[in-house]
C-alpha cells in the first residue's frame, strides 16, 4: 500500500456523473479494482448501488421492532399500575384489571413507539443533524440534491493512491473528477 | 421501486423540476399577503369567539341541555374525518408502489396533520374550562388521580395524540432530501434556515435506504392507527345508550365516512394547488381521475352503511329509535338529511359515475358537496339523537350561537391558512420522489461493459 505525503490535506477525490446508471456502473467498476472505503451521493434513491458498495440491510426494522415492544409494554404497564394499584376504582362493576379495555391504549402506545423509533432510529443511524461534512467543500457538489451523481473515493481507504485514484476515476468517464477538501 | 411509475411519463428535466416546485418558496406575489391577512383575520375573529366564550361561559353557546354536543362535536368528528385522507391514503399508495401517487403524497399527508390539530382543537373548546384539558394525560400529579382508562374519551386521547405524532413524523422524514434542494438552490438567510432544516443530508446509499425503510415501516404502521382513530372516535357514540348510537355498524361506518370526506379534501386541495401554483405539468387530470374513481367507490361504501343503518333502525321498530329516525327522515331534520343524501351520494354517483363528468372541474363539485355531506352527517348522527333520547325530560332541540359559527367558520379558515404557509416554506410536491419516478432502475438497464465481473454481486 502506497502512503501519500499529502493526506491530510484530502479527504478524497470525487467523481461526477450526469445519470444513475454510470453512478452505478462505476461504483462497481472501483469495488472490483478494490476500493472499499467510498461511497456515493445521489438525489435520488438507487438500490442497485447498496450491492455495488457492499452495504447489507439496515438494523432500522429491529430498532422499530423493540420500540414498538418497549412502547405496548410502557401503554399496558401504565394502565396496569394506574388502575389496579396507583387508584383503584370500581367503575361499572368492571374489574380493576380490566384488559380487554386496555386494548385500545395498549395498541395506540405500541404504535407510537415505533413511529418514534423509526424516526430517531433513522437520524441516529443516518448521523443526522450533520453539521459538517467534507463533501459540501466541493462547489459542484451543490447539485448533488437535484441533478447529479457523485462517487467519491477517501483517502482512508488502502488502496488509495492521489495519482492512481484520479486516473482510475478519469478513466469511468465522468463530467469531472475534483479533491474533497477535509 | 421505479418501475410502476411509468404513469407519470413526461415529467419536465430534473432541472426544471427543481424551479417548477421551488417557485412558491421562492417568488411571493402581494396575493400571498391578501389571503394570508384575510384568512388571518377570519382566524382571529374565532378566537376572538372562544376568548369570549371562555369569559361569559358556555351560556352564549348554543350547547344546552340536553344537547351538549353541538357544532363543536359535530366539528371534531369532521376534521378527524378529513384527517384520514392523507397519512392513510398515502400509506396505502406508498405500500402498492402506486406510480401515480408521487406528487400526490405530501399534498395528502399535510391535510391529514393541520386537519388533526383543528380537529384535536375541539375538545378542548369545547370544554368549560380549556386550561385543565391536560387533566387527560396520565402522570402522577399532586391530586393523586390518574385517568379512566376504560373510558372511550381517553383511548381517543392516546388515538389521536398517536396519529398526530405519527403522521407529523412521516410527513417529515421524506422531507429532509427536499430541504437539502432548497439548500442548495438558495442563498443568504434562506440558505441557512434550509441548511439546518436539511440536517447535513449527503443523499449516500445508506442514508437513501434507511429513509426508504423508515418509511414503509412507518406506512404499515400508520394504517391501522388511522382506522384505529376513528372507530374510537365511533365508540365515543356507539358506547353511549343514545337513541341511534347504540350500533355495532358504527366502527366502519365512521372510518369509510372519513375516507370518504378526506379523499373530497384532498382533491380540493389539489385542484386549488393545481391552479394556484400552476402546478399543471405535475397535478394531471390522471390524478384526479383515479382519486375521483376512489371517491366514487368510497360514495357506494357510504350509501350502503347509510341504508343498512337505516334498515336496521327501521326493522327493529324500537319507539324511541323510531322518534329519531322520523325526524332524520321526514321532520325537522329531514331537509338536512335529503341535502346529505344528495351530497354525499346521488352526486358523486352521477358526476364521477359518468366518465364524461370525471374531470377536474367535475371532481371538485362532487368533492365540495362530499366536504358538506359528510358536515350535515356527523350533524345529524349528533343533534337529533341526543334532542330524543329515551325520556321525555331530556328531549329538547339546538340552535346554533355565533360564537360556534364563528369558530366553526374560523377553523375552515385555519385550515387553508395553514396549508397556505406550509406550500409557502416547504415544496408541496416532494421533489425527490417525483425524480425517482423519473428515473428507469439501473437494473433494467442491460450492463454496458462486456467484461462484467461482479457475479456475487449480481446473482
Amino acid at each position: 500500500m502506497s502512503h501519500i505525503d499529502e493526506t491530510p490535506t484530502l479527504y478524497g477525490l470525487m467523481a461526477e456523473f450526469d445519470n444513475p446508471s454510470d453512478l452505478v456502473r462505476a461504483a462497481e467498476r472501483a469495488r472490483l479494482a478494490g476500493y472499499r472505503n467510498m461511497d456515493a451521493y445521489s438525489p435520488i434513491p438507487i438500490e442497485e448501488i447498496n450491492e455495488a458498495l457492499g452495504y447489507k440491510r439496515t438494523r432500522l426494522p429491529l430498532l422499530v421492532l423493540l420500540g414498538g415492544i418497549c412502547g405496548g409494554i410502557g401503554g399496558y404497564s401504565l394502565e396496569y399500575w394506574s388502575s389496579v394499584i396507583a387508584y383503584p376504582m370500581n367503575i361499572g362493576g368492571r374489574p380493576f384489571h380490566s384488559w380487554p379495555q386496555f386494548i385500545p391504549v395498549t395498541f395506540e402506545t405500541t404504535v407510537l413507539g415505533a413511529a418514534l423509533s423509526a424516526f430517531v432510529g433513522m437520524w441516529a443511524l443516518n448521523g443526522l443533524p450533520q453539521p459538517y461534512h467534507p463533501v459540501f467543500n466541493v462547489p459542484a457538489f451543490e447539485r448533488a440534491s437535484r441533478d447529479r451523481f457523485f462517487l467519491c473515493i477517501e483517502t482512508i481507504d488502502p488502496r488509495f493512491d492521489r495519482h492512481a485514484t484520479q486516473q482510475f476515476l478519469e478513466g469511468l468517464h465522468p463530467l469531472g473528477v475534483s479533491e474533497v477538501a477535509p | 421501486m421505479a418501475t410502476a411509475s411509468n404513469v407519470t411519463h413526461s415529467h419536465p428535466s430534473p432541472e426544471r423540476m427543481s424551479a417548477d416546485l421551488l417557485r412558491p418558496l421562492l417568488q411571493t406575489s402581494w396575493r400571498f399577503y391578501l389571503l394570508v391577512a384575510l384568512l388571518g383575520s377570519i382566524v382571529a375573529a374565532g378566537a376572538v369567539a372562544w376568548v369570549t366564550q371562555m369569559f361569559f361561559g358556555f351560556g352564549i353557546s348554543g350547547i344546552r341541555w340536553p344537547i351538549y354536543w353541538g357544532f363543536y362535536v359535530t366539528n371534531f368528528v369532521f376534521w378527524i374525518g378529513i384527517s384520514h385522507a392523507g397519512t392513510l391514503i398515502s400509506a396505502i399508495l406508498r405500500l402498492v408502489n402506486a406510480g401515480w401517487r408521487r406528487p400526490v403524497t405530501r399534498c395528502a399527508e399535510v391535510i391529514t396533520a393541520f386537519a388533526l390539530m383543528i380537529g384535536a382543537m375541539f375538545p378542548i373548546i369545547h370544554l368549560g374550562r380549556p386550561w385543565l384539558a391536560f387533566w387527560l394525560f396520565p402522570y402522577s400529579s399532586e391530586r393523586l388521580i390518574w385517568p379512566n382508562f376504560r373510558s372511550p374519551l381517553v383511548w381517543d386521547f392516546f388515538a389521536i395524540n398517536t396519529y398526530l405524532t405519527g403522521s407529523m413524523l412521516f410527513l417529515l422524514l421524506p422531507m429532509i432530501p427536499d430541504f437539502a434542494v432548497v439548500r442548495d438552490k438558495t442563498t443568504g438567510l434562506r440558505h441557512r434556515i434550509y441548511r439546518t432544516l436539511a440536517l447535513g443530508w449527503r443523499g449516500t446509499p445508506k442514508q437513501w435506504h434507511r429513509l426508504e425503510s423508515a418509511m414503509s415501516i412507518m406506512a404499515v404502521a400508520i394504517i391501522p392507527v388511522a382506522v384505529s382513530v376513528h372507530t374510537i372516535v365511533s365508540f365515543d357514540f356507539s358506547m353511549a345508550p343514545v337513541p341511534m348510537w347504540q350500533s355495532t355498524i358504527f366502527g366502519p361506518y365512521f372510518v369509510a365516512g372519513a375516507i370518504f370526506s378526506g379523499i373530497a379534501g384532498l382533491i380540493i386541495a389539489m385542484a386549488v394547488l393545481r391552479k394556484v401554483l400552476r402546478l399543471q405539468e405535475y397535478l394531471l387530470p390522471l390524478h384526479f381521475e383515479n382519486l375521483g374513481k376512489l371517491l366514487l367507490v368510497m360514495a357506494l361504501l357510504w350509501g350502503y352503511f347509510v341504508f343498512n343503518e337505516r334498515l336496521v333502525t327501521y326493522y327493529g321498530n324500537e319507539p324511541s329509535e323510531m322518534t329519531v329516525f322520523w325526524q332524520t327522515q321526514r321532520d325537522n331534520y329531514a331537509p338536512l338529511y335529503w341535502t346529505m343524501v344528495i351530497c354525499n351520494f346521488v352526486l358523486p354517483l352521477i358526476i364521477l359515475g359518468i366518465r364524461k363528468f370525471r374531470t377536474i372541474t367535475g371532481c371538485v363539485i362532487a368533492s365540495i358537496g362530499v366536504v358538506i355531506g359528510m358536515w350535515l352527517e356527523r350533524y345529524l348522527i349528533i343533534v337529533p339523537s341526543l334532542g330524543h333520547k329515551y325520556l321525555p325530560y331530556s328531549f329538547g332541540s339546538y340552535r346554533p350561537q355565533p360564537a360556534e359559527i364563528t369558530i366553526t367558520v374560523a377553523t375552515f379558515a385555519a385550515m387553508c391558512l395553514l396549508y397556505v404557509l406550509f406550500a409557502k416554506v416547504v415544496p408541496i410536491i416532494s421533489i425527490w420522489e417525483m425524480k425517482a419516478g423519473d428515473h428507469p432502475s439501473p437494473s433494467l438497464i442491460p450492463p454496458a461493459t462486456e467484461h462484467h465481473k461482479l457475479g456475487e454481486l449480481h446473482l
